[in-house]
């Protein structure tokens, strides 16, 4: 392969003024030119005009946006070691056992976090089972089907979901959801998937599958927001070529679009998994408070963040208090883990690779 | 940091000048937080030179701050343990204010009426041993009642509160099971049942929960008209809660000299059992002179002229007797 011998650009050997004038440049090739020849002779004049002394705002711009990126990073060791610290007495206590102790016994003093974590784990997972079908439906339905007039007013709607403060969903959940699913729905389920062990036991109407549903109402508005965001970014030329090729709309919108948005829609889900992990209102309200790990979803269950907002400003001694910054640092290694799990998922699918379409 | 603060607060305070107000900051307990804040307003129209400022944070964060000494005064329902005297640095004077009483609530398909629950039977509910409201118990106790063949689900708080401590502290001084089993506290390891946020939240769920039976704050089922049952007390009469009873339940109570006394499961006739006090904790050896005797002043009025406006919030006020001997106390010890 010969260099090129012209001194501006030796690295492109593709550089369409050396090539022979036999060769017709492509549409492309011309636009790369143009554009880069447009680029060079601007940063040419802004070389021109700019006095030398500007170099001091460019290291004062580095060093601010340095320190901003640093903040972050101090921010999350600041608060792992304020975790770790005030939750020294019961780490002292109870060792690692503390985090799969089953026991939650503030008369006595004895801490264990299992059932905790169990019900923090399986209501998200129950609310991401519910709401990823769900919400990318509306994300496909919004961005490949819908009528233009009325995509404008799903969007609105989407998004106003996502405002209603999570106090009121609680409310809502326990005088109208917990009712329909103690009276309609709870019987049902036991009636007809009683034998999996999921839905038996007495029905409250509140417990693991209510606050389960109403996670996934909560996180539906995230995941559906971005990966509208992610569907949309999708090249139109992608459909085109996918239709081109004989495709139904269906085999359009798995290969042609979610195949292509796959990246961007698991970064919606980890972001809304996100949010149901560290919800504590809503469940709070409806979820029955009880730390106990039971098989059927029906029964009252407990979660990290509840258990934290519920005891902490009326614990007294101070190995209940240590114990509930014990359960503050649980719930920041689950989330921790779940991310990791999470980002592992992407590169399996990506295969290393970088995506080619993102959030 | 806080001292440099302090001084810069001082050097505000010395230029706005003498007629600059001072601050009590009190924190602690949410139960009584709607009398305090009447008081508190009402006293400051009267004394313009006092603010207070209470923050209802709760009883064990309100202990907390009077231990660490960032507050003038805290609030509890509980009466601190001993152990948490003894880790004080800071001496306090549990000084009562108001009464507070717990009632069993219900809903029972078809039971509209008053039902009559003696001591064990409540127990038994509450530890799950009596799971169903056709029981025996509860029929010999209610003639006249004809209960439906129901479960029963219990309801508890889920969040720390005075109310499950005064509920839990009469259910271990009237059943050993319970008192073996699970003790009492503001949050304390429930046999059965299902947990609620709050007093809205224990109420939400027994109104939506057919055969549920749960506990709230008299106060909260007055002014929400909620339906509740009567106690057997020691006397072994069936007492329904209201204002007169709870003051009943203080009344003849043997005081011991630093007022923290469980008065839950009483002696007289009249009285409710499932009552408590509750207490303003006041330092009783503070740095600022001037604050304390503020206090000492703010403590007087509030159970004298206060003690007037307590019924118009459905507190129960306490009964003169015991009023006298706090404020003869509170005289003697802080200085």
């Amino acid at each position: 392969m010969a260099h090129s011998p012209n001194p501006v650009n030796p690295s492109d050997p593709m550089e369409p003024a050396q090539k022979p004038v036999t060769t017709i440049p492509t549409l492309a090739q011309a636009a790369t030119e143009r554009k880069t020849v447009a680029f060079t002779s601007a940063l040419d004049r802004i070389r021109k005009t700019r006095p030398r002394s500007s170099k001091i705002p460019d290291s004062v711009f580095r060093l601010l946006i340095l320190l901003t990126a640093a903040s972050v990073f101090a921010i999350v060791v600041f608060i792992v070691w304020e975790l770790v610290d005030k939750s020294r007495l019961s780490l002292h206590q109870f060792g690692l056992g503390f985090f799969y102790g089953r026991d939650w016994d503030p008369v006595n003093d004895q801490y264990g976090a299992l059932p905790f974590v169990y019900g923090t784990l399986v209501s998200s997972f129950l609310a991401l089972l519910i709401a990823v079908p769900l919400s990318v439906g509306v994300a496909v339905y919004v961005t490949e089907m819908c009528p233009i007039r009325l995509r404008s007013i799903i969007s609105f709607l989407v998004e106003l979901l996502a405002a209603i403060p999570s106090v009121i969903y609680g409310l809502w959940a326990i005088f109208v959801l917990a009712p329909l699913l103690r009276d309609r729905v709870q019987p049902l389920l036991a009636k007809t998937l009683g034998w999996t062990g999921l839905f038996t036991g007495p029905m409250y109407g509140i417990g693991m599958l209510a606050a389960g549903i109403i996670l996934a109402i909560m996180i539906v508005p995230i995941i559906a927001s971005i990966t509208r965001e992610v569907l949309s970014a999708v090249p139109q030329n992608q459909r085109e070529a996918v239709l081109a090729l004989g495709a139904t709309r269906w085999e359009m919108i798995r290969m042609g679009v979610l195949r292509n948005a796959r990246i961007g829609i698991v970064g919606a889900i980890i972001l809304g998994l996100g949010r149901a992990l560290g919800e504590t209102m809503a469940v709070t309200m409806v979820i029955g408070n009880r730390p106990e790990i039971s098989k059927s979803l029906f029964a009252p269950a407990y979660t990290m963040a509840s258990v934290i907002a519920n005891e902490f400003s009326e614990a007294t001694g101070d190995l209940y208090l240590s114990s509930l910054v014990q359960i503050g640092l649980a719930l920041f290694l689950v989330t921790l883990i779940v991310n990791a799990l999470a980002r592992l998922l992407v590169w399996s699918i990506t295969g290393g690779t970088a995506g080619r379409v993102r959030a | 940091m806080i001292r440099a603060l302090r001084v810069l607060l001082c050097i505000f305070a010395l230029t706005v000048g003498v007629l600059a107000q001072t601050t009590l900051n009190g924190a602690g307990a949410s139960f009584p937080y709607p009398i305090y804040s009447k008081w508190f307003s009402e006293y400051h129209n009267q004394h313009s030179d006092v603010q207070i400022n209470y923050q209802s944070v709760g009883s064990g964060a309100g202990i907390r701050q009077v231990q660490a000494g960032t507050v003038d005064f805290g609030a509890t329902d509980g009466p601190m343990t001993d152990e948490q005297i003894a880790a004080s640095k800071v001496r306090v004077l549990h000084v009562p204010t108001v009464l507070g009483a717990v009632v069993p609530a219900y809903n029972i398909p078809g039971v509209s009426g008053e039902v009559k629950f003696p001591p064990d039977v409540l127990a038994g509910i509450f530890l799950g041993k009596i799971t169903n409201w056709s029981d025996a118990t509860l029929a010999k106790a209610n003639p006249d009642i004809k209960f439906p063949n129901q479960n029963i689900t219990v309801v508890h708080r889920s969040d720390g509160s005075g109310t499950s401590y005064i509920f839990t502290d009469y259910l271990s001084k009237i059943s050993s099971d319970w008192s073996n089993t699970t003790g009492k506290g503001t949050s304390v390891k429930w046999p059965v049942g299902v947990g609620g946020k709050g007093n809205e939240g224990v109420a939400g769920m027994i109104r939506s929960l057919p055969g549920s039976i749960g506990y709230v704050e008299l106060i909260y089922a007055l002014q929400n008209k909620i339906n509740y049952g009567s106690v057997k007390n020691k006397s072994g009469a069936f007492v329904k809660a209201s204002l007169e009873s709870t003051t009943a339940a203080a009344q003849g109570v043997k005081m011991p000299p630093d007022f923290r006394v469980s008065i839950t499961d009483p002696p007289g006739k009249n009285a409710y059992p499932i009552a408590s006090f509750t207490w303003l904790l006041i330092p009783t050896n503070p740095a600022d002179k001037k604050k304390a005797q503020m206090l000492k002043d703010l403590v007087q009025w509030c159970l004298t002229t206060g003690e007037a406006m307590v019924t118009s919030l459905s507190y129960a006020p306490l009964p003169k007797e015991v009023a006298d001997k706090a404020l003869d106390t509170l005289k003697q010890q802080v200085k």
